[in-house]
């Protein structure tokens, strides 16, 4: 658990002195907040004290583009600058190196996050908002990016160049933002509630809307354990190489 | 540490960069690792320090193996890799504060041992500095430093000298004879004065085999054999050759290129020809005016054991 913490805690470091961190949360601020004030249907034009639209558009779509630009580089760069080689001959194992990069995304956009707060507090200045329904949005965005860190550091695991893991991890963080949505209105019985199962929105607007059903959580535990144990096997890989 | 390597292979497809080799490294040995590029040094310091699983064979640190234990060996092993790759943007002390955590230190005794390796490694002008900034040469006492922060009792260091000046050379030499009284060193170069020096052991690898294997004097005295002489004697030529290949002892004479009045001697195996040579000059009233014996060096045994 202190490894994992280590390695969270470097990995951290370097999100800020890199810059990453300065750059990725203005721009998840900046988007996320034209969206939110701004931007069509914003909060104005609803005439309720209501953060809806930003937890169904802004922030939704602000972070698939923000997450996969965090975890690009979580495992690429360490594969092309050959550091993985110094950090893996540790007493670490993949596991954790993996769990660690996790926990240090993880922490960077609830950061984020965290800075959207008065957007809460302002709203909640204009008139009666759903505390409940706000929290579980919160919450909600933290499991959705929770599981699309995890795709990401896979997507990232692949590959030793971060254009290459941006856009993978994008690839498929889309399928389940966006495109098994599409698939389960275009069809019907079994085959439609899979899709639909699958998709990202169908928990997440459930969650946000301050449902907790044990269905949503193991689906996004799921795709948390799944991604890292994929990102995991990527990193054990060189040993199982004939 | 007891390092035992067991027929230890790693292929990749139909190519073996290593093949079944085994080989033990004592406590308190230090042992250099010699071969041409591509001979298989680096895998198979990296199967040693668990970055890679061999397809066949084992490691083993005194009881540990590199399969069932990978752990346990990694805490005991500080491991400087070929490239000495570093995370450029950490300042040093962070960075060495980093592996120590990683390492499992004890918290306590972190900052003394960090402040250890800056003393020992000459790190402390440039500590407020981050990695990226650093000289090459630097950047490997820091790639030292890190492998040596947790106070190993197995180093496996791949070409350690590369991008240091002589002066650091001998500094780091130095230090590894130090640290090689106590602990167990393997460590790779091209430098074969380097290896020379500070090894109390050498093995010489050559596309995946290991093809020698001993001290720097026995290499030498196996490559040699017969022994060689090289002797000046004036006199009228031709008749030279004649009479020295009439000793008991000379097997063949060779006269040497561009040098008049110079030739080669090689002895037969096991007998010097030194004092019949000088007899003979006597006898004929020849000036001997220089005899040398040819000592074999390790770039010799290098090259004739690897080409």
């Amino acid at each position: 658990m202190s490894k994992i913490w280590t390695i969270c805690k470097r990995e951290f470091a370097s999100y800020f002195d890199s810059l990453i961190a300065y750059v990725m949360l203005i721009f998840f601020l900046g988007l996320s907040g034209y969206l939110t004030w701004l931007f069509g249907n914003n909060v104005f034009m609803i005439g309720q004290a209501d953060l809806g639209v930003f937890f169904d558009f802004a922030a939704y779509w602000s972070l698939f583009l923000f997450i996969p630009a965090v975890t690009m580089q979580s495992l690429a760069e360490e594969t092309k600058s050959g550091t993985i080689e110094l950090l893996s001959t540790k007493a670490v194992s993949d596991w954790e190196i993996v769990v660690g990069k996790f926990s240090a995304a993880l922490l960077l956009v609830i950061i984020g996050l965290l800075c959207t707060l008065p957007y809460y507090i302002t709203v909640s200045f204009l008139g009666d908002v759903d505390h409940g329904g706000i929290i579980g949005g919160y919450f909600g965005l933290v499991f959705l990016s929770a599981s699309y860190i995890s795709i990401g550091i896979f997507a990232s695991s692949l590959t030793s160049n971060q254009i290459v893991a941006f856009l993978l991890g994008l690839l498929i963080i889309l399928f389940f933002h966006l495109i098994f949505m599409l698939l389960s209105f275009s069809f019907t019985g079994v085959v439609g509630g899979v899709f639909n199962f699958l998709s990202m929105k169908s928990h997440y607007d459930s969650i946000s809307r301050g449902v907790f059903d044990s269905r949503d959580l193991i689906f996004f535990i799921t795709i948390i354990l799944l991604g890292l144990t994929m990102a995991q096997a990527m990193l054990s890989k060189r040993n199982w190489q004939a | 540490m007891l390092i035992t390597v067991e027929n230890l292979t790693k292929a990749y497809g139909p190519q073996k960069a290593v093949n079944n080799i085994s080989f033990e490294i004592k406590t308190g040995e230090v042992v250099g690792f010699l071969g041409p590029n591509g001979a298989g040094k680096s895998t198979t310091m990296k199967m040693i320090s668990c970055y890679m699983t061999p397809t066949n064979g084992d490691v083993k640190l005194d009881q540990y193996s590199i399969h069932a234990e990978p752990e346990e060996i990694k805490k005991r092993i500080g491991y400087l890799p070929e490239n000495n790759p570093l995370y450029t943007e950490m300042p040093i002390l962070e960075y060495l504060r980093f592996t120590a955590e990683i390492q499992g230190m004890e918290k306590s005794r972190i900052s003394e041992r960090i402040h250890e390796m800056v003393e020992l490694c000459g790190l402390d002008i440039e500590k407020h500095k981050k990695i990226g900034e650093l000289s090459k040469g630097y950047r490997q006492r820091v790639g030292l430093a890190q492998a040596m922060i947790h106070d190993p009792e197995v180093l496996i260091l791949d070409e350690p000298t590369t991008g240091l000046d002589p002066n650091q050379i001998i500094e780091i030499r130095k230090l590894i004879k130090k640290l090689g009284k106590e602990k167990t060193v393997l460590l790779s170069s091209h430098i074969l004065s380097e290896v020379e020096a500070t090894c109390d052991r050498i093995l010489i690898i050559n596309k995946g085999r290991i093809v020698a294997d001993g001290t720097s004097s026995t290499l030498r005295q196996e490559a040699q054999g017969q022994e060689l002489l090289t002797v000046q004697i004036e006199a009228e030529n031709g008749e030279v050759k004649k009479e020295l290949l009439k000793l008991a002892s000379v097997a063949t004479v060779e006269p040497v290129e561009d040098k008049e009045s110079f030739f080669r001697v090689q002895s037969k195996p096991e007998s010097s020809s030194r004092k019949s040579v000088f007899d003979l000059c006597v006898k004929k009233k020849w000036y001997l005016t220089e005899m040398t014996g040819i000592e074999t060096r390790l770039e010799d045994v290098f090259r004739e054991l690897t080409n």
